[in-house]
């Protein structure tokens, strides 16, 4: 499999690995199944502006689901949730040059946003 | 460690290098001033002396497995080997009953022949192995009826190198009177084949995973008691009938060569690569959450098949690119399905998608193993730090009572 400049990058250079401090600010999504061969688990820390002003990730997946997850941490920060919530699956697929395979690792990072802000609001109702 | 030649080639099972002695034994077959004669032209010395060598080979095999030369096939391989031995036998014995039983562990050149088999009308039994992945014997003899015309089983495994007790097998097989077809591609030069002791009635082989060329194979045949096989390749009647086709002397004569020198230096190439297998082995197992697939001790000395828990198959696959191992992942499979060996064994998905095969051979050096163990050890640290699944299991928690949102 033949991966693209981007992927091997977010691959070896994982932006914003890690966990946040649960507390209400901090919204969680997880998504995927280990049988599946991916799970993704992306946080969000959204400010009393209603702007996510951090963001970490965990991925157990192949290399395109890490950098999958890993361009969207980059790209929620500095946003509001709603301009967040319309990431799409195919502006990461294309972004990382994703094959017609992988596509369903950027369709599951879009579902671990999406998670991750129903949390959120969830916790914040 | 600065002057290791990446990537380091650690899939001896899926073949070898030719070793320069077989290469230069071929090299004589194949030009003008060479032996390039066909071994079947009774008219003349290029014939004859060509013939010679093939004979010559014949032997070489032969004294490997202690056998008679007259009971050596040549094939184009192990694949065409099993479906000579399993094709041969049913359709030769079909009046006597149309049940055959094998594993579920075989290699494909076995199990899609008894698919086709199958097709054909003929019943077969794909035998589970304990988890270890070895065979036992009681499950075998549960499976015996009296329609039972044949018995396929492996000798060392391809993917997790575990050795199936063939001696008993055979005892068992000789006593009811079934023909045993053993697939020994993977045992050549890593396990003692005595066929005068052994009740095996047929037996594949190929050169290319014992240092010799690709596309070139026998089958052991036995004359006593004799067996009887129809022939799947007409022709020129070539090998007794058996199997037609002009004899490749060069992959003949780098065969015989191959398989003398296995004889030869099978102990002492076998404790080597046993110690550097122990060396990788020690070197991994220290971390936690390894789990090596198949039973340690009856393996050959050169396989390590092991999985990384809570690390994804593919992504390790990309973090060892400076290796060149094999995977159960379904990623690096044309079938997308992770390794139906594994699966055999009772491995859930999540481990046989994380296994890694190493296999050491002739030319793996004691450096190549501890900066294969650095790089491995660096990439599952690496991996895991990244892992939710990770997580999840340092914090205690079952990842099997967990919810999973799946796609
Ligand atoms: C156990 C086993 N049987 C059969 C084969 C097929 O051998 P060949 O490639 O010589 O046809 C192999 C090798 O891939 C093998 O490992």
């Amino acid at each position: 499999m033949a991966y693209s400049e981007k992927v091997l990058d977010h691959y070896e250079n994982p932006r914003n690995v890690g966990v946040l401090e649960d507390d209400r600010s901090v919204g969680t999504g997880m998504v995927g199944a280990p049988a599946c061969g991916d799970v993704m688990k992306l946080q969000i820390k959204v400010n009393g502006d209603g702007i996510i002003e951090d963001a970490k990730f965990k991925t157990y997946g192949c290399g395109s689901a890490i950098a999958s997850s890993s361009l969207v941490t980059e790209w929620v920060k500095g946003k509001s949730l709603d301009e967040a919530a319309e990431i799409k699956n195919t502006q990461i697929a294309e972004e990382l040059a994703l094959p017609p395979v992988k596509i369903h690792c950027s369709v599951l990072a879009e579902d671990a946003i999406a998670a991750a802000i129903d949390n959120y609001r969830n916790k914040n109702q | 460690m600065s002057d290791i030649k990446l990537p380091i080639y650690l899939d001896y099972s899926a073949t070898t290098p030719i070793d320069p002695r077989v290469a230069a034994k071929m090299a004589e077959c194949l030009t003008i001033e060479g032996n390039f004669g066909n071994p079947a032209s009774r008219s003349h010395s290029f014939g004859w002396t060509a013939e010679a060598a093939v004979d010559r080979a014949r032997q070489q095999v032969a004294d490997l497995i202690n056998a008679d030369p007259r009971e050596i096939v040549w094939t184009s391989g192990a694949t065409e080997s099993d479906n000579l031995a399993i094709k041969g036998a049913a359709h030769f014995y079909r009046k006597k009953g149309n049940h055959i039983i094998t594993m579920k562990t075989e290699h494909k050149a076995v199990l899609d022949t008894c698919r086709q088999l199958e097709r054909e009308g003929f019943d077969v039994t794909y035998l589970d192995p304990r988890e270890n992945g070895l065979l036992d014997l009681e499950t075998l003899k549960a499976a015996t009826t009296d329609q039972t015309i044949l018995i396929s089983i492996m000798h060392a495994n391809n993917e997790i190198g575990v050795i199936q007790d063939i001696e008993a097998i055979g005892e068992f097989a000789r006593e009811k009177r079934i023909i045993f077809h053993v697939d020994a591609a993977q045992s050549t030069g890593k396990v003692d084949i005595d066929l005068e002791k052994l009740k095996v009635d047929l037996m594949s082989f190929c050169a290319h995973k014992s240092y010799g060329p690709k596309g070139v194979g026998a089958l052991y045949v036995r004359r006593k008691p004799r067996v009887r096989l129809e022939a799947q390749m007409h022709g020129g009647g070539h090998e007794r009938g058996m199997r037609s086709g002009t004899l490749a002397t060069h992959q003949i004569v780098g065969m015989g060569e191959a398989f003398q020198i296995a004889r030869e230096e099978m102990a002492t190439e076998n404790e080597r690569i046993r110690m550097l297998r122990d060396r990788l082995y020690n070197g991994l197992n220290t971390m936690e959450e390894v789990y090596v697939n198949g039973d340690l001790d009856h393996r050959i000395a050169g396989n390590l098949n092991i999985s990384f828990n809570f690390v994804e198959g593919e992504s390790l696959i990309m973090a060892l690119r400076d290796l060149a191992v094999s995977s159960g992942s379904a990623c690096t499979s044309a079938s997308l399905e992770p390794s139906y060996v594994l699966r055999a064994l009772g491995r859930n998905d999540e481990l046989a998608h994380s296994s890694i095969r190493f296999t050491i051979g002739r030319f793996t050096s004691a450096e190549e193993i501890d900066y294969t163990v650095e790089l491995v050890r660096a990439a599952v640290k690496k991996l895991r730090d990244l892992s939710p699944l990770w997580d999840m299991y340092k914090d205690g928690i079952d990842l099997n009572s967990v919810e999973w949102v799946a796609h």
